[in-house]
């Protein structure tokens, strides 16, 4: 779909608004670690979000954090995760239960783990056809055959009663896709859908949540490390370092003229078949262990080859430049590619 | 599946047979022997060896061995040395108080087993939990024996609750029908017969039951803590479904799989428990005949105990095979 089109369903009140939403996790014997550190974005009806970043940016604690899907204890989320104005972190587990795999679900990264080894595929969709919508044995049998056969599983009848051993990765994704979109939710998750997948099956997935979001309406978050999911894919596309956004705006901006060095250094490591023979990828140095807490400056400045002095002193506020948000002292100037 | 059985049970064959070498040798190259035994101070070397001679062992081993097979073939495994009665009967006789009290015992280890297990795992480093942990550990720890003669001295002789030993009161008129004692007095209707036999069970069963309880406990414990923490589980959250839905399809259904690997594990080695068990609530079962036949070297015993031993095991872990091909579709038979 086209940039344009996605801006034009991206018009009207936010689907799912999340405001400085923190994770922290305890650890036994040291200071606690800060995963999410006061995240904002919003997500309209039917748009395709990006939230990017290397791992151990706190993209996945983000996602599970609004599902309210991180484990019971030992951590804790502060923070605001709006749906329908109704804020999901104040809810009963009941309340939120009844939400989940209705209004908002999600896609997880490893197909074969996320479904149940002993349970066949036709039940693991159904049981959520019968819990959210009430469906009868029979009539749920039907509609997960159907559902089945929308994601691309073919002789989808015969399929219902195989377990999840018995078909390619590419098809158990395609079923996961299809539990996650039984009931019509009206925001998708997707953590990672494409990463354990053969890279010939991940345009194909790709392709076909792209067009399943677009089909039901959906909104759709779509979690990556992969810059090149993005591009085809989202709408709008949040860079995160840190556990913070470090930069946010429009998809093809971001990609024309990326301004956090960060989002730059992400840019310039890909390997692109236009570039010059002979040039060399750049990758960024160090690794996410590098970081600096946010409390004492930017987080990215040890890794940073735009840092000066102030980064290390000073906490970079987010900052709205021409429709896109950074957070930079040094940001990449705009005509520099 | 029928081809997967009957395999297995064709290595059975094989497996007895070199069993057999091996319990046969063994036995014999234990110090002392029946003569001696038998006769105890009154043993000389040329009674110990007229008594040798009459009961074969003046052989060499290898023909002791073949003559022994040669009659195993035809059903034959000898007569006890002690009581000269075949020993298949012998056992035949045995057998049901045995089975019944290794059948209670499983069935309290089981049923106590899971679900603690599994609210241990739920609570975990929770009190529960930790007196669960605790317990287990002492419950494996604890020799059968001791725990036995505990439970018959506070239950039994303090308390009076129950009957200190034994499989019937004196005095009780019961019916023979299986020879297992509860089972017998339903059959026949004698309700007091069956409830009487009942409560000789309950110590003896409960003693015995510990170290497999203990055991299943634990593997509950650790199977059910880590397929909580397992992706299908999230991904079942994520779908909303109720928490009833979550526990038993899949938590509960991935989490027995090697727990019924366990069960199977215990129910082979609750025979050797049963020794032990028996020889303190004086059950006559099956450890009775073992115990009395080591103490006598009657060999002829003691290696038809040995295999029966044996091919317990083997068909429980048969039985083990079967239930988890069915439970588990991952596995196939072939």
């Amino acid at each position: 779909m086209s940039a344009a089109a996605g801006a034009e369903r991206g018009i009207g009140a936010p689907l799912l608004e999340v405001r400085d939403l923190r994770v922290t996790f305890a650890r036994r014997g040291g200071p606690d670690t800060v995963a999410v550190d006061g995240v904002d974005f919003a997500v309209a009806p039917g748009e395709i979000v990006g939230l990017v970043g290397e791992s151990g940016c706190g993209k996945s604690v983000t996602s599970l954090a609004i599902m309210r899907l991180l484990p019971e204890r030992g951590n804790r989320v502060a923070g605001e995760v709006r749906m329908d104005g109704i804020d999901l972190l104040g809810l009963s587990d009941a309340a939120m239960r009844e939400r989940r795999g209705r209004d908002l679900s999600m896609v997880f990264q490893d197909p074969l783990s996320s479904l149940n080894p002993v349970v066949p595929i036709g039940v693991q969709v159904t049981e959520v056809l019968r819990r959210h919508r009430g469906m009868r044995k029979e009539p749920a049998r039907r509609e997960a055959a159907e559902l089945l056969d929308r994601v691309g599983i073919p002789d989808p009848r015969r399929r219902l009663g195989s377990y999840p051993h018995q078909l390619s990765g590419g098809m158990r994704q395609r079923a996961l896709i299809a539990i996650a979109l039984a009931c019509r939710p009206r925001l998708l998750i997707a953590d990672e859908p494409t990463t354990a997948l053969d890279v010939t099956i991940q345009a194909q997935i790709l392709g076909l949540l792209a067009e399943l979001v677009a089909e039901t309406g959906a909104a759709l978050i779509m979690i990556t490390h992969d810059l090149g999911v993005v591009a085809g894919l989202c709408d709008t596309v949040n860079v995160l370092y840190g556990g913070r956004i470090v930069e946010r705006s429009q998809r093809h901006r971001l990609f024309a003229t990326p301004r956090h060095p960060y989002t730059h250094g992400l840019l310039s490591s890909i390997p692109r078949l236009d570039s010059a023979p002979g040039e060399e990828l750049v990758a960024i140095p160090g690794s996410v262990n590098d970081n600096l807490p946010w409390a004492h400056g930017c987080a990215f400045a040890p890794r940073c080859p735009r840092a000066m002095e102030a980064c290390e002193q000073r906490t970079p506020a987010p900052e709205e430049i021409g429709g896109r948000l950074l957070r930079c002292h040094n940001p990449v100037p705009a005509s520099a590619g | 599946m029928l081809r997967f059985v009957v395999r297995r049970l064709l290595q059975v064959v094989p497996t007895l047979l070199l069993l057999s070498v091996l319990v046969f040798a063994w036995l014999r190259s234990l110090p002392g022997g029946p003569a001696s035994a038998f006769l105890g101070d009154r043993a000389t070397p040329e009674r110990v060896a007229e008594l040798n001679r009459v009961l074969g062992l003046d052989q060499p081993v290898w023909v002791q061995y073949l003559r022994f097979l040669g009659r195993a073939f035809t059903g034959d495994l000898g007569n006890s040395q002690i009581t000269g009665e075949p020993v298949l009967s012998e056992i035949g006789r045995a057998l049901p108080a045995t089975v019944e009290l290794s059948v209670a015992a499983l069935l309290i280890a089981v049923t106590l087993g899971i679900p603690l297990g599994y609210l241990s795992a739920r609570h975990r480093g929770r009190p529960l939990d930790v007196a669960t942990v605790i317990g287990t550990l002492v419950g494996v720890a604890v020799p059968v024996f001791f725990l036995g003669y505990l439970l018959k001295a506070v239950f039994a002789v303090e308390l009076g609750l129950f009957p200190p030993s034994g499989r019937q009161s004196v005095g009780i008129d019961a019916t023979n029908v299986t020879g297992f004692a509860v089972l017998d007095g339903l059959l026949t209707r004698e309700l007091d017969a069956s409830w009487d036999a009942l409560t000789h069970l309950v110590l003896p069963a409960v003693a015995l039951a510990t170290i497999p309880l203990a055991v299943i406990v634990r593997i509950t414990r650790a199977s059910v803590l880590d397929v909580l923490g397992s992706d299908f589980v999230r991904t079942a959250n994520a779908k909303g479904l109720a928490p009833s839905t979550v526990r038993g399809r899949h938590v509960l259904r991935n989490a027995l799989l090697p727990v019924s690997t366990t069960i199977g594990l215990q129910t082979g080695l609750l025979l050797a428990g049963a020794v032990l068990t028996e020889k303190v609530f004086v059950w006559g079962g099956i450890g009775t005949l073992l115990a009395q036949g080591i103490e006598q070297r009657d060999y002829p015993r003691l290696q038809a105990l040995l295999l029966l031993g044996a091919l317990v095991y083997v068909l429980v872990n048969l039985l083990v095979d079967l239930s988890y091909a069915i439970i588990d579709p991952r596995v196939r038979l072939s």
